[in-house]
Order: structure tokens, then sequence, then C-alpha cells
């Protein structure tokens, strides 16, 4: 049985342990006591309170580091031994050496178990659950504590390093700001709240912790709330995130009950993998589930807020808006991946709400990202982007994928956005038409950094975004649909190409920004010249500057690590290096299926031809984009931004286009207002929906979904379209529809107007007037009126009486319905 | 002893409130009226708690009779802060002058 | 029936009627008065004889809990309430509506169908004599904290509703 097992992976688990790992706690108290400290003496110190903040998120980033270490060691001391059972289901490490004379002990089947399962593999590693009950009800434990395993310790590390950047740069970056320590306040109480999140042992915990973020983000969103489109934007990424906290309470609930009345996240996995809980139920949660993370990690179709999120400080949208707080609805599903993973059926589907939804939001979100001119929401459409990826990762079951492109992506977002706002630090403005252009003759070392970034971004060899890029779409397991091969989980052929159309567009829009924003010359500098002096802000507004060095700094940091951190993952078997070199990230945060709360989940095998033909892809759209900006609006003029005689401009089905991505789909006019929306819009949005919404029900309606890709997508276009082609219908109110058959139906109108219409309304008419005199002469003056008349009379006469009962003293009424009541009373005892 | 006697004196304590309620027009007298009332549904749970005790209904009773204290509490807080408000609108808690809602 | 007993029988019902007569008397002063200090302390006499009832039920913990909040605390409150009015602290006429006697009549009515009501439902139910059978205190936390849990925090919840409420209300613009 062992022997058997073995040949899979670990088949038993040991506890790890460790003072880090089990007093976790302390990282987000560290930041909630700095959070204190800094909102009542704050204003009191001498750098405002940054001091605090900067101190904290650095001891707490050791603290971090530490953790992590820990994890590692434990990690490897759990490879390097036998899981021996001491008690039922309870295993304790034994070393090598150890293994032989212990087994001897334990019986002869033990010990043949051992031998076998010691080759390979060693044992599982179960996570560090450090918990207090703090409340029980009808046997209900309501515990609080956290949980310490290899994505737990990812995160903190990720939060824990870009916070400590963010607020070394914000010193900069808002100093002199007027609310500088309520803002430094807020990102301490942001970080303690995504520590929080990211350590929770039972969902209730998480719900707290999303929460909390929500709350840091709207604070911080609306910054500077004085300005109307701020606090709006603030407003809008609350209530549109409340969507989404609907789904995530009713999903939570769901689980609870569920799973037999536990929060436990361990439990609910253990229980969801192991067929215990209903499918039906963990379908249904998963579902509610996944519309929180559509609102938190900004997925198709409630991530408009997220673009508008970028009203707020730079700093606080490299950290929140782009690095950690979005990818909370990411955690969410890689937490409780076993309720994913089973929900959704995840393995041997071709189709699901997850990736899809995931596939959707990356396409939407890129093809976006192409008509910004606001560097900043730029960035934002690529983060929602970036997000769709990791979402249709896990949906495909690509988990080690998601979460390293996860971290990568942490690394080199929050890099761009730093790198964005130190140009607009430098030309007081995020507008790349107007106020960029020529920027890397003025910022050299922010031009490098965020060319770096944009490079990882854009998935080139060898930096970071490449690597992650590439397991996600090899973990798609399409890829071998194309080579014959044998796949690992479903085969997500769609998920593949969805995620090479993006790899393509993704490079060519950051080929765009970088463009406008570091070649060509310089457009900004004229603010001064409309107002007319010039002169007393020379030393501020003249030619651009490079920001100071703790700007640059975080920026050369982040920059070191978009390049290196991709190595973390390399392939197996990549370049013949050794195992102990390659997939060193999966090995250690990926949780062991035998410590029974994760999937079994195959992994793809690493194709070169796949990793040379997406590199080729993104390569070809830089080519693309290269030509068409660095050449040929380059070459028309330096100050252009774009081509005066442009494709836009000549064809129409793209200038059509381009207006529809600069209407974002239309969706914030839905949202907004439901005017009327151009039919177009509309048309496309509702095939949107419908392909969202279909898929899930298509999904739903058919169960056994491993041999069923083509019937689901049927039913799901089918019924989508129907469904959301009438809300669409509705939402154009026919104004745009009827322009493709105007001329035809105005036609047709007319002359059923003149012909059909007008003579039988005529006709009508006529013989109506008749009629009406009639009955005016001889029923209205005589029967109806005498009857108004005395009805008015009599009205009038009982007002005049009844008026005195309403003499607006409470207390008469009162003696009038106790008396009632009485009566009542004494009637019904009478009766019965 | 019977447990119609406390119903009674709870039924009697019940109707003077409510006399009180009726008749009274300085609104702080009006709720110490529906002090009475309350204190009379007190009475009838402990009573039928007790009557009840040994089928575990004692317990119960008692409870709610402390919810009752403490949503008692409660609605003096409140309606004295609206008394108050009142007061300092009018400058008189006289509630036969309170007669907005005059037809 | 033992003597003793019987003699506890006794002095439970002697009590009871002197401190309901007491009560009612209070009671009718509470919502007769003219002088509203006065009334205010009959009120104390009425809640106080709550109490007293409380013990002979048996209910120990009610019972103090009666004092302590009622007699400690809201009347009190009422107190102020009359005194931030500035109610006359002498006798005042016209105190009373002019529809006293609709308002006789119905609580007469009232108290008629009540009482019918219950002698006809419990004219001879007797309770238990008390030995040995008065609730402690942790009878009741153990329930409150745990059957009642949820009514627990939803009075938690009012109280500090009202709380804020008041506060709100009250408030000085």
């Amino acid at each position: 049985m062992h022997a058997f097992l073995a040949a899979e992976g670990p088949s038993a688990a040991i506890q790890a342990g460790g003072w880090f790992l089990e007093n976790v706690w302390i990282i987000p108290a560290i930041m909630a006591c700095s959070f204190a400290i800094i909102l009542f003496f704050g204003k009191r110190m001498p750098k405002g309170g940054s001091e605090i903040g900067i101190a904290a998120v650095l001891a707490c980033f050791v603290l971090s580091l530490l953790t992590g270490a820990q994890w590692i060691s434990e990690v490897n001391r759990a490879d390097n031994c036998v899981a021996v059972e001491i008690s039922e289901g309870k295993y304790e490490c034994e070393s090598h050496e150890g293994a032989g004379e212990q087994a001897s002990a334990f019986g002869e089947v033990l010990g043949a178990a051992e031998e076998e399962s010691e080759g390979a593999y060693g044992a599982g590693l179960k996570a560090v659950v450090s918990e207090r009950t703090w409340w029980s009800n009808g046997g209900v434990n309501f515990t609080i504590g956290t949980m310490a395993d290899g994505l737990t310790v990812t995160l903190l590390a990720v939060v824990t390093l870009v916070s400590s950047l963010v607020h070394i740069y914000s010193t900069d970056y808002v100093a002199g700001d007027r609310r500088f320590t309520h803002y430094f306040a807020f990102l301490s109480l942001f970080t303690a709240a995504m520590l929080f999140f990211v350590t929770s042992a039972n969902t209730l915990q998480m719900i707290v912790g999303w929460e909390l973020v929500g709350v840091c983000s709207f604070a911080l969103i609306g910054h500077w709330w004085e300005d109307q489109a701020n606090s709006d934007a603030a407003l809008k990424a609350f209530l549109t995130n409340r969507v989404g906290d609907m789904g995530l309470l009713i999903g939570m609930i769901v689980l609870f009950f569920a799973s037999g009345e536990t929060w436990s996240i361990i439990d609910i996995n253990k229980l969801a993998i192991d067929h215990t809980t209903s499918h039906t139920l963990l379908l249904i949660s998963a579902l509610c589930l996944l519309t929180a993370v559509m609102s938190k990690s900004g997925q198709f179709f409630l991530h408009t807020w997220l673009p508008d999120a970028m009203a707020g400080p730079t700093p606080v949208s490299a950290l929140i808006h782009a690095a950690t707080m979005v990818v909370a609805g990411i955690y969410l599903v890689a937490r409780l991946y076993g309720v994913f993973f089973e929900g959704l059926s995840i393995a041997g589907s071709s189709i699901n709400a997850l990736a899809l939804i995931g596939g959707i939001t990356t396409l939407v979100g890129a093809s976006l990202a192409f008509v910004q001119d606001d560097i900043k929401k730029v960035l934002a459409y690529s983060t929602i982007s970036q997000l769709g990826y990791m979402a249709l990762a896990l949906g495909v079951g690509a988990w080690t994928a998601a979460i390293f492109h996860l971290f990568t992506h942490a690394f080199f977002k929050a890099l761009l956005f730093l790198g964005a706002g130190s140009v607009s630090h430098a030309v007081h403005s995020f507008n790349m038409k107007t106020d960029m252009g020529g920027m890397r003759k003025f910022m050299p070392t922010t031009y490098k950094t965020f060319l770096i970034g944009s490079i990882a971004l854009a998935g080139l060899p060898p930096l970071a975004g490449f690597w992650s890029k590439d397991e996600i779409l090899v973990g798609t397991g399409g890829w071998g649909f194309f080579e014959g091969k044998p796949h690992s989980n479903g085969a997500y052929t769609v998920m593949l190409i969805m995620g090479m159309i993006t790899a393509a567009m993704t490079a060519a829009y950051m080929t765009r920004v970088i463009y406008l924003t570091f070649y060509g010359e310089f457009r900004g500098g004229h603010h001064d010249d409309d107002h007319g002096h010039a002169d007393a802000h020379d030393a501020h507004h003249g030619d651009p500057h490079e920001s100071g060095p703790r700007i640059l700094w975080p920026l050369r940091i982040l920059a070191f690590l978009a390049v290196t951190v991709g190595f973390l993952n390399l392939p197996p078997g990549f370049l013949g290096l050794p195992k102990g070199l390659t997939e060193r990230f999966g090995h250690y945060v990926e949780p062991s299926s035998a410590a029974k709360y994760f999937p079994k989940i195959n992994h793809a095998d690493p194709s070169w031809s796949l990793a040379i033909f997406s590199t080729i892809v993104v390569l070809s759209a830089v080519a693309a984009a290269y030509w068409y900006y660095f050449v040929k609006v380059n070459r028309q003029s330096p100050a252009a931004t774009e081509l005066v005689n442009g494709p836009t401009s000549r064809s129409s089905v793209l200038k059509a286009g381009h207006t529809l991505l600069k209407n974002r789909y239309y969706l914030d006019h839905i949202y907004d207002s439901g005017k009327p929306v151009p039919a177009v819009g509309a048309g496309i949005v509702a095939s949107l929906f419908g392909l969202a919404a279909g898929s899930a029900l298509g999904f739903t309606l058919d169960n056994g979904l491993n041999q069923a890709f083509l019937p689901s997508l049927t039913w799901g276009l089918s019924l989508g379209t129907v469904v959301f082609g009438i809300v669409g219908l509705a939402l154009s109110t026919g104004v745009g529809v009827a322009s493709f058959v105007k001329k035809p139906l105005a036609w047709a109108t007319n002359w059923t107007h003149e012909n059909l219409l007008d003579a039988t309304v005529d006709q009508v008419g006529v013989r109506s007037v008749q009629a009406a005199e009639a009955v005016y002469k001889h029923i209205d003056q005589g029967v109806i009126d005498t009857a108004v008349n005395s009805a008015g009379a009599g009205s009038s006469g009982a007002g005049g009486e009844l008026r005195r009962l309403a003499s607006g003293k409470v207390q008469q009424y009162g003696t009038i319905m106790f008396a009632g009541a009485t009566l009542l009373a004494g009637l019904m005892i009478i009766i019965i | 002893m019977y447990l119609v006697q406390f119903l009674l004196l709870s039924a009697v304590l019940f109707c003077i409130g409510v006399y009180g309620v009726l008749v009274r027009r300085n609104a702080v007298l009006v709720l110490m009226s529906i002090e009475l009332i309350l204190n009379a549904v007190n009475i009838n749970l402990v009573a039928f708690g007790a009557f009840n005790r040994d089928v575990g209904a004692a317990i119960p009773g008692e409870v709610f009779a402390l919810f009752i204290i403490a949503v008692a509490a409660a609605e003096v807080g409140v309606g004295l802060a609206m008394v108050l408000t009142i007061y300092r609108n009018r400058k008189s808690i006289d509630l036969h002058q309170v007669d907005l809602l005059k037809g | 029936m033992m003597p003793a007993v019987l003699a506890a029988v006794v002095a439970q019902n002697v009590f009871f009627y002197l401190i309901a007569s007491i009560m009612v008397y209070a009671a009718l002063r509470v919502v007769t008065s003219s002088n509203i200090v006065h009334a205010a302390l009959y009120l104390v006499v009425v809640l106080a004889g709550v109490a007293a009832q409380f013990l002979l039920l048996g209910a120990e913990f009610v019972g103090i809990t009666q004092v302590l909040v009622y007699i400690g605390a809201v009347v009190v409150l009422f107190l102020f309430g009359i005194m931030l009015t500035r109610a006359k602290v002498g006798s005042e006429d016209n105190l009373d509506h002019d529809n006293r006697w609709p308002a006789i009549l119905t609580a007469v009515m009232l108290v008629l169908v009540m009482a019918y009501a219950v002698i006809d439902f419990a004219g001879d139910s007797e309770i238990a004599v008390l030995d040995q059978s008065e609730t402690t205190v942790q009878q009741v936390s153990d329930a409150i904290f745990s059957t009642y849990i949820v009514a627990f925090e939803a009075i938690s919840v009012l109280l500090l509703a009202a709380l804020i409420g008041a506060i709100v209300v009250a408030r000085k613009e």
C-alpha cells in the first residue's frame, strides 16, 4: 500500500514545526501596533510617523524571511526522512539512518514499505496551524489562529518586501503632503490586514482580513479626497467590492455548512478533496467565491473599479492595486483550492468558470491597455490582464504556476508602477501623450529599470515574467493538443490560445508605453507657459530631472528581483541542471497532497517547443509595435504619438474597435447610468457576458464534463447569447440596432403610418367624438354629476364629524387602540 | 401559592400602566408608566417559569426577564433622549401640545 | 402537609398579598400623583415590590438585577429627565388629559378581560412549594451564554444602538 502510493508522491505527511512558523501572528501584530502608534503619536514624531512604519515593516520583512527559511528547512527535513506512523494518522520523521532500526521495531511490513518510499520521495509536510478557541457555541468552535505553509510564507515575503520598498519610496513621493501621517498609518494598517489575511487559519478570519484590506484600499484611493473624482473612485472601488463581498459571505457560509460546520481552511479542503462534501454545494460555494475573486482581483466584469483606483497615490497603486491586495482573490482560490478543484471539476475538464473568466479577463485587460493615454491606467489594465492570467492558471490546475506568477508579477508590476510614479513625479502628470516623451534622457535610471520591468512583464527570457508565464501556458495542457502528447489535467486548449494572444498583446502595449514615455520628443513642460510664471517655478518645473535616491533604490532592488526571481522555478530537467536546482519554488511552496488538504495535481511536462513558440510570438508583437512607433511614428515627427493617417483612421472596423476600447467596452456606462449604450458596445458586452455566464451555466448543466467540452460550450454559447442578447438589446434600447435596418424600417414605418394607421385613426376619431357627445349629454350631465356631488357632500359631512377624532393627540389614538384591542380580546374569549 | 395570584397582580399592574400611558400629559410620566407595563410582563415570565420549574422552564423565564430589563433600560435611554429633544424644541414636554398629527 | 412547609406557604402568601397591595397602591399613585417627583419615588416602590416578588418566586438573580438596574439606574435616569426638563418640583395640576374617563373605562375593561382569561386558564394551578428550588446564578449564566447566546448578542447590539441613538437624538446641533 505504501509502496504503491509512493510512486505518486509522498504517502504520508509529517507535521512541520518551529518557532517562527508557530508564532507567525507576530508579523501582522507588529504592523497593527505600528498603525496604532502612527495614528496616535505620528504627528509628533520628527518624520511624521514614517520612521515607525518603515522600522515595523522592515522588522516584518526580516521575520518573514526567517519564517520562510524555517519552512524551507522543514521541507528539507521532510525530504530527507521517512514518515513513521506513531499513532493513527499521525506520522513522525525518522532520518534515513535511523529508519532501518526503527522499522524492525515496528515490524516487517512497515519496514518494507519504508524501504520503498525512501527511495525517490521523502515525506509530505503539514502546514503549521496554531489556533485558540475564543468562543464556542452549540458545538461549533470559533477559533483564531494562524496557518503557515509554503503559500503563506511566500505571500508574507512578497507583501513585506513590496511594502518595505513602498514605504521607503513614499517618504519621498508624498513628502510634504498634508496627510502624510495619515498616509503612513494606513499603509501600516493595510500591511497588517494583508498579513492577517494570508496567515489566517479559518475562513472567518479570511473574511475579516478581506474586508480590512478593502477598507484600507478605500481610504488610500481617496487619499486626496478633496478632488471629487478621487472620492468617487474610492466609492466605486468600495461599492464594486461590496458586490463581490456578498458572494464571499454566501460562499463561506455555504462552505461552513457544507463541510459540517467548520471554519477551518484545512478541514474544509480535506473534506472537499475526499468527496465528503456534496459536490453541488462545493460548486455553489465555488461560484459564489468566484464573484468575490472577480471583484477583489479585478476579473471581468467587476474589474471596472481597478483602473479608477489609480486615483490614489502611485506607491499605493503599486502596493495595493498591483502587487498585493488585488491578489487576495487569487490567494483565496489558492488557499481553498480543494474547494475550487473539486467544485469546478478542474481536473479532466476542458473548460470551467474560473479558467474562462480568467481567460476573458486577460484578453479584455490587455486590449484595453492599448488605448490608454494615462500611464497608470495602462499599468492598471495590465494588472487586470495579469490577474486574469493567474485566475486562468488556477482554473486549469496549474496551481504552482499561478502562485509563481503572482510572485514574479508582484515584483515587476510594483517596479513598473513605481517607475511610472517616478516619471510622473518629474513631469507632474500621468498623461503619456501630452506630458511625457523622451524621458530617457532626463531619467536614465528610471528608464532602465522601467525597461527591465516591461521586458519582464512582456515575458521575454530570461527575465522573471517569462518563466512564470511559460509555466502557465504549459500548465494549460493545451500544447499537448498540438504536439500530440498526452497532457496533464484537462486539455485547456482554448485557454492556451487566450494566454498566447495576451502574451503578444502585452508585449505590444508595453512597447507602446516605452515609446510614448521614454522615446520621441519631450512634450511636457508647457504648463508653466500657460500660467505665465515660468521663472518663479523654474527650479521645479524646468526640464524634468531624475528622482532622488529614496525613489531610485526601490526601483533598482525591484529591477534586480524582476530579473532574477524567475530562476527560482526553472523547469525540471532544464539544461541538465540537477534536481536540487530546478523547480525550487514549486517544491517549497506547493503543499504536499500527502498532507490531505491539497488536491493531487498533475504537473504538465515543460516543453521546449512551446517556450520557443511563445517567445517568437512575443518578439514578433514587440517588432510590430516597434515598427509602428519607433519607426513610423518617429519618422513622422519625434513629438508625434500616433500616426496621423494611421490604421484606425483608414479602416472603419479598426476605428469602431478603437472606439469600443476607448469606451472600455461600455461597461462603466452600464454600471453608472443605465443610459442607452450604442448597439455595438451592448452587443459585444452581451456576447462576452453570454460567453461567461453561459459557459458557467452549460458547465453546471453538464455534470460529466470530462468528455463534454463541445456540448457544454454549445450550451453555454446558445443559452448565454439568448439570455444576454436580450439584455443587451434592452440596454441598447434599439437605438443602435436600428441603424442597421434604419432605412427599410423607416420607409416601412412611414408607409404603414400614412396608409393604415392614419386612416384608422381618423375613422376612430370621428366615431369617438360622436359617441362622446352622446355620452356627455345623457350620462355625464345627468347621472354621474349627481352621484359625484352627493358623494362629495357625504364625504365632507362625514369628514367633518370624523375630523374630531383626528385630534393629533397620540394618547387619544392610543385610547381608541387599546379599547379596540380589549374589545377584540373580550370577543375572542367569549367565542373561544 | 397559586399561579393565578401573580398573574392577576401582573394584569392589574399592566392595566395601571396602560391607564398611565393614556392619561398622563407629561412625557416622563408616560415613560414611567411604560416601565410599569414592562414589569408586569416580567412578573408573568418569572411566575410561569417558577410554575413550570419541574419541566425546566424556570431558566428561560428568568433569562427573558433579564433581557426585558436590558431592553427596558435601552428604551428609557432613548425615550428620555427624545423627551429632551422635544423639550429643547418646544420648551415643554406636554404631550397635549404635541399634535403634529392633527388632521 | 408538614407543619414547617405549611408555615412556609402561609408566610409566602402573607408576604405576597402584603407586597402586592403595596405595589398596586404605589402603582396607582404613579399614574395619579400630581407631583412628578413623587410619582418617580412611588415608581421605586413598585419596582422594589416586583423585585420582592421575584425573590418569592425563587428568582434571586433577576430580583437583584431588578434592584440594580431599575432602582439603581433607570429611576435615577428618570429623575435626571425630570430635572433636565425643568418640571415643577412641587405639585402640579393638569398632569392628566381630559380623556381620563375613556382611559379608565379602557383600563378597567382590560383588567376584567385579562382577569377572566387568567382565572379561566390558571384558576387552581399551584406553584410548587419552594424548598431548595431557587435558580442559581450559575444556571442562569450558563443558559445565557449557551442556549440564548444569540439573543444575548442581539441585546448587546441593541444596547449599543440605543446608546448611540440616545446620543444622536439628544445632542445639541
